[in-house]
């Protein structure tokens, strides 16, 4: 393998790390408080809000249920406003953030509605107020279960960062499909392949291995 | 209401509550008081609407421990919610102390609950925390600063035992030692008033005495009003010193935990008693037993040995001065709320000169007989 193609695949990994590591910090940053207030928002519930709930609930499930591909030229208009261009690896972010919301969302929600109820009345029991509910509790006894959302949502981000190189967001993806694919390279493509492989294992195994330690319910030894 | 200080300078083992209940007088008054409450649960799509609680009258004086009694359904997880204002009652007041728990918004509700210490059958545990900082959630809730939050605990863990665990989770824990945590973490905020929801129902026997004798200390030491919901006569036995019998959302039956047990008179507490030892007719009597005598049939009494004559030698006198031949077919000898208490299954031949001899002989000597029946 030439160095110029190594350079490339180094050079596709930073750009796939780049637009993971911000879609999905930005997602995360909105994507957990819509997921707790999902959890929570229903009849009867901490914060409830049947009527929001339902309407938040349908704008999620629209956009988990859009293509990604479609969701990342449908929004080009936004892409430009927020990111001032609709092509490279910046304006790739934003239809990767927008796609991560909902997914977080909905993961976040179901650790959350994990949590025994019955823990939800003791706080409330001892005087907590609905924030200190969600903070003391619901988010500290989900902590195993959103890490666990977490890492998932960074192994999708991968897979669909792949699909960006549409708008010419670059990254491994891309340049398998460019290189690899369109152009006849095997080892390009074999060793973006190997790279990928090696991002999910990685992210996966820290995953785990921070839910386990989070996860105080099963006895340690 | 005058509230528990919230940053009180910690003090090293001082436990006695704050607030809340001032009574400088020393009379004993009523810590809480439910008057004329009931709950109807409104229908839903699933079901019609459920009158969970239905004028209910009910009371605890201040340094009581008193239990409510009955199946389950028959309304005490709700009227036990109600007094910390997790249910509100459809109709009626809720007092705890001066205040009408059932009249308070919420903001007003989280001031009160932080001085009602609650338990629960389930422990109600946080797992992702340590024993010690599940002792400290009500006072970090409450916002107590870390440093007097490290003050309060300590003492709290030694008062239940659990010294040594204060860094150990839940997990590591056998049931009696979560449910000492959750009686810890109940104190932290030093309440006047404890909650117990079937607090050892989910406990083995011998744990459940261990649990009982702590709150009996909790109570006699640190002058804590329990108010406790069960459906289990030996909790009520144990510990209480008032007792209410719930069924189907009513009161049928209070009375000092004494009474209930040597006179119960409503049904639904003769049931809950039967499973009691000595309260229970032996099976192959219940099998025969007929409401009316036949000849040569067996006269069936329950003589109950309570007051000052709970110990005296009544047996040996019986057969003795008046040569009553009797046969005995069950008994026990127990203690409820601190008094001796002995109940004794006799049977002897079925005539009225016996049967009034019997009652007189017994009745002079204070001791209360009841008749269940026949036997061929």
């Amino acid at each position: 393998m030439s160095p110029e193609i190594a350079w490339l695949i180094l050079r596709a990994t930073g750009q796939t790390l780049h637009m993971v590591a911000v879609a999905a910090a930005v997602g995360s940053l909105v994507g957990v408080p819509l997921g707790v207030f999902l959890a929570t928002s229903g009849k009867e519930e901490l914060f409830a809000a049947p009527m929001t709930n339902r309407i938040l609930g349908a704008i999620v499930n629209a956009t988990r249920s859009t293509p990604f591909i479609i969701l990342v030229v449908a929004i080009i208009p936004f892409t430009r406003l927020v990111a001032g261009t609709s092509i490279g690896t910046n304006a790739a972010i934003v239809p990767l953030t927008i796609a991560t919301i909902p997914f977080v969302a909905r993961l976040v929600e179901s650790a959350i509605r994990e949590v025994d109820p019955g823990l939800i009345e003791t706080a409330r029991a001892m005087g907590a107020s609905p924030l200190q509910v969600v903070w003391k509790v619901l988010l500290a006894e989900a902590r195993p279960g959103i890490t666990l959302a977490l890492t998932l949502t960074v192994v999708s981000l991968i897979g669909y960062s792949a699909m960006v190189g549409a708008v010419g967001g670059g990254g491994l993806g891309d340049l398998g499909i460019r290189y690899g694919y369109q152009r006849f390279m095997p080892d390009v493509m074999l060793a973006v392949v190997v790279v990928l492989i090696v991002l999910v294992q990685a992210i996966q195994s820290i995953g785990d291995r921070l839910a386990r330690h989070f996860d105080k319910r099963i006895r340690p030894r | 209401m005058n509230m528990a200080p919230r940053n009180a300078a910690p003090d090293t083992l001082h436990l006695e509550p704050v607030g809340l209940l001032q009574n400088p007088s020393g009379v004993p008054t009523d810590l809480v008081r439910l008057e004329g409450v009931s709950k109807v649960f409104p229908a839903s799509k699933a079901s019609a609407a459920v009158a969970a609680l239905d004028g209910i009258d009910l009371s605890a004086a201040a340094g009581s421990i008193t239990a409510i009694i009955g199946r389950s359904g028959a309304g005490k997880s709700t009227l036990i919610r109600l007094i910390n204002g997790l249910e509100k009652p459809t109709t009626g007041r809720v007092m705890v102390g001066s205040t009408d728990v059932a009249a308070l918004a919420e903001t007003g509700l989280r001031d009160i609950r932080r001085s009602i210490g609650m338990i629960f059958q389930h422990f109600n545990l946080l797992s992702s925390r340590t024993v010690f900082d599940n002792v400290a959630l009500p006072l970090e809730i409450a916002g107590t600063r870390r440093a007097d939050i490290a003050k309060r605990v300590t003492p709290l863990l030694d008062l239940v035992g659990l010294a040594d665990k204060r860094d150990r989770y839940p997990s590591e824990l056998s049931g009696g030692q979560k449910q000492r945590v959750g009686i810890a973490r109940a104190l932290a905020t030093r309440p006047a008033l404890l909650l117990s929801d079937e607090a050892t129902s989910a406990l083995d026997p011998e744990t459940t005495q261990s649990v009982l004798d702590l709150l009996k200390r909790i109570n006699r030491e640190l002058g804590l009003t329990i108010l406790l919901i069960t459906h289990e006569m030996e909790v009520v036995k144990r510990i209480a010193d008032h007792v209410a019998v719930i069924d189907k959302g009513r009161i049928v039956e209070r009375g000092s935990a004494f009474e209930i047990f040597s006179a119960p008179r409503h049904e639904t507490t003769k049931v809950l008693l039967s499973g009691v030892p000595g309260m229970q007719i032996p099976d192959y009597v219940a099998a025969r037993l007929t409401h009316e005598p036949s000849p040569a049939s067996q006269t069936v009494m329950r003589v109950v040995f309570t007051g000052p004559h709970a110990t005296d030698p009544v047996l040996s006198r019986l057969t003795g001065e008046l040569g009553l031949e009797l046969n005995i077919l069950g008994g026990a000898v127990d203690e409820i709320a601190g008094e001796p208490f002995g109940t004794l299954l006799v049977s002897f031949p079925a005539d009225a000169a016996r049967l009034a001899l019997m009652r007189s002989f017994l009745g002079q000597r204070g001791l209360k007989t009841e008749v269940l029946g026949y036997v061929a």
